[in-house]
């Protein structure tokens, strides 16, 4: 086991945790301000990485692309927010599950028909297709090193915004206690609406990084959703600091886990044995992780609610 | 409305015991399997709704009882063919059902034993984390197909009966819902049922008074583990084929939305919701390629315009 190796796969955990990060930061939000469980979250990434291909072969350019989708997307995410989402605040989880269940739907369905059931091939700029030389002899996609530095400045950004400046203050507040910061004079509803924005916006820039490397697919955002979830909840609800947290944890431990947990069962159970445990064991690994947490931690481990 | 609410239980049950010979009748063979994967379906919504609607606990993973209850009669009948006919073979159905709702009950224990000890939004992602688990396990057991999925060699026996016929099997389907929704209905108003009523509506004042909340809890996570067994081996026996899918988080999905469909907590709520659901989905792919957007709306105007449910729509209101 070398060190280079482990350096790659620290930096793959590390790019993996990042984009984790931008699905759930909007997730915790929103879960934590309006307590609202929004399943449809992860549709909101697959339009984006949609977008991003579809405006990619328009333009001709993926630089020119990402921000047109962006906003594109966080247009689509407030206006799904005012014609059904904001109905829902005030009922109970159930209901959300419901209506959101619904609008993976339709919005699943509403794919297909515009851009038809073939996954779409999103390839790799070629400004930064090749690989870069970090240390004698490791080279490292050079796509996969923009993913890590945008997702560092954008985490970076929000981290500051959310903790640093008053909206983020009133956003915290809306978190941790909505009824008395209502009470306090926020606009909980603006506020929300504008974290309903970021966080689709935040799902299309994740989407856009995300579709080179995997396929643009109907489907994509029901399998991360579970994740960034799984992020959300080991984290805590509404707080960004334990998304952030969070979803490096799950990263690196899914990243590690499926580079070392197959060659290590090898070392002490038959070969036979092993292949077949080694890969669900390595795919079981974050949820351990989430039940280990919620069993020390009930709340996660960065509790928003006072 | 009095009348009507009185009536339609009744015609429900003439419909459902004479849908065989309807259906034969207008050359709609077809119907019968798809009316036994309705009620198979209605006895998982059911199992779960003993959870939801009694106890207010809204699991993400009941899948995974379901997929567990299938394999462990596939398992059976593929590793212990038994002599044939006898009610100890692995194809029998004396010793596969009860033995998949016995490990699906089971399951529950070790699933329960932990996720009954947290709330809300914290329990719906822990059961979702051990049916994942669940999910992945079976999906690397090579021996049994992995991911392709395993074939039953037949039907389950039961001396006496051809299950291998779908009317028939559709007819022992129907009892053992009929009897589900006994079971249901009675224990909403026995004991247990109160004491799990108590403690959704308070836990602090229902443990205060002297009730062990946590085994209470557990106790009805079990049982609604074995139930979902009962459902998965049925439904393998519908299909001859399990597959990891089965247990699939959107399949744990799909069963909450019949029990949310048909009303939480109603008697009939889980009947209804998975009739209205896989009818929707034959209905509109019948007319169109897109039928998802129009169930998708279906279920907003039902969250909208229904809150209790299609089942509370005609249920008393209290």
């Amino acid at each position: 086991m070398s060190g280079l190796y482990l350096l790659e796969q620290g930096l793959n955990g590390l790019q993996f945790g990042l984009m984790l990060f931008l699905l759930a930061a909007g997730l915790t939000l929103v879960f934590g301000i309006m307590d609202l469980i929004n399943l449809a979250h992860g549709s909101l990434y697959m339009i984006g990485a949609y977008l991003v291909a579809s405006f990619t072969q328009a333009t001709g350019s993926f630089a020119v692309a990402v921000p047109l989708a962006i906003v594109a997307t966080a247009a689509i995410g407030m206006l799904l927010e005012a014609t059904v989402l904001r109905r829902l605040y005030r009922r109970d989880h159930l209901s959300q599950v419901l209506a959101t269940f619904a609008v993976i739907l339709i919005a699943n369905e509403l794919t297909r028909a515009v851009w038809g059931v073939q996954p779409l091939t999103l390839n790799v700029p070629a400004a930064v297709s090749g690989s870069v030389e970090l240390l004698p002899g490791m080279h490292y996609s050079a796509f996969r090193l923009v993913i890590i530095g945008a997702g560092l400045v954008v985490a970076g950004a929000l981290y500051l915004v959310v903790v640093h400046t008053r909206v983020g203050m009133l956003v915290r507040a809306g978190a941790s206690n909505r009824d008395m910061a209502a009470a306090m004079g926020t606009d909980i509803r603006r506020l929300f609406t504008l974290v309903f924005g970021c966080g689709a916006a935040l799902c299309a820039l994740a989407g856009a990084l995300l579709g080179p490397l995997l396929a643009v697919q109907v489907g994509m955002g029901e399998s991360i959703l579970i994740l960034a979830f799984v992020v959300v909840v080991i984290g805590g609800i509404g707080s960004i600091r334990g998304a952030l947290v969070g979803a490096l944890l799950v990263g690196m431990v899914d990243t590690f886990g499926r580079a070392f947990i197959p060659a290590a069962l090898r070392a002490f159970l038959p070969p036979a044995l092993a292949d077949a445990a080694g890969p669900s064991l390595a795919s079981i690994s974050i949820y351990i992780l989430m039940v280990a947490v919620l069993f020390w931690k009930p709340q996660g481990l960065f509790p928003a609610r006072g | 409305m009095g009348m009507l609410r009185r009536i339609w239980p009744l015609v429900a049950v003439v419909a459902l015991l004479l849908w065989p010979q309807v259906a034969a009748s207008l050359g709609l063979e077809f119907y019968v399997a798809l009316a036994s994967r309705i009620l198979i379906l209605a006895i998982l919504a059911t199992s779960l709704n003993l959870l939801v609607g009694l106890c207010g606990l809204v699991s993400l993973g009941h899948a995974a009882f379901f997929g567990a209850g299938a394999y462990a009669v596939a398992i059976a009948a593929v590793e212990w063919p038994g002599a044939s006919g006898a009610w100890w073979a692995g194809d029998s159905a004396w010793l596969a059902w009860p033995l998949a709702m016995a490990t699906s009950a089971l399951l529950a224990l070790v699933v329960g034993a932990v996720s009954v000890r947290t709330r809300g939004a914290y329990f719906i992602m822990i059961t979702l984390a051990f049916a994942q688990m669940v999910y992945y396990v079976f999906l690397s057991l090579k021996k049994y197909g992995g991911d392709d999925g395993l074939s039953l060699p037949r039907r389950s026996r039961i001396p006496g009966l051809d299950l291998g016929n779908d009317t028939t099997f559709y007819y022992v389907v129907l009892l053992l819902t009929a009897l589900m929704l006994v079971l249901f209905a009675r224990l909403v108003h026995s004991r247990l049922g109160t004491v799990l009523r108590a403690i959704k509506d308070n836990e602090v004042r229902a443990e205060s008074v002297g009730f062990a909340c946590y085994r209470y809890k557990l106790a009805a996570f079990v049982m609604a583990g074995a139930g979902a067994g009962l459902a998965g081996a049925l439904m393998a026996n519908q299909n001859s084929f399990v597959s990891p899918n089965m247990m699939h988080w959107e399949q744990s999905g799909v069963a909450l939305v019949m029990v949310i469909l048909g009303g939480v907590g109603q008697p009939w709520g889980a009947l209804v919701g998975a009739a209205m659901f896989l009818l929707l989905e034959e209905l509109l792919s019948a007319f169109t390629q897109r039928w998802q957007i129009g169930l998708g709306l279906v279920l907003l105007l039902v969250v909208f315009f229904a809150p209790r449910g299609v089942a509370g729509l005609f249920a008393r209101r209290r």
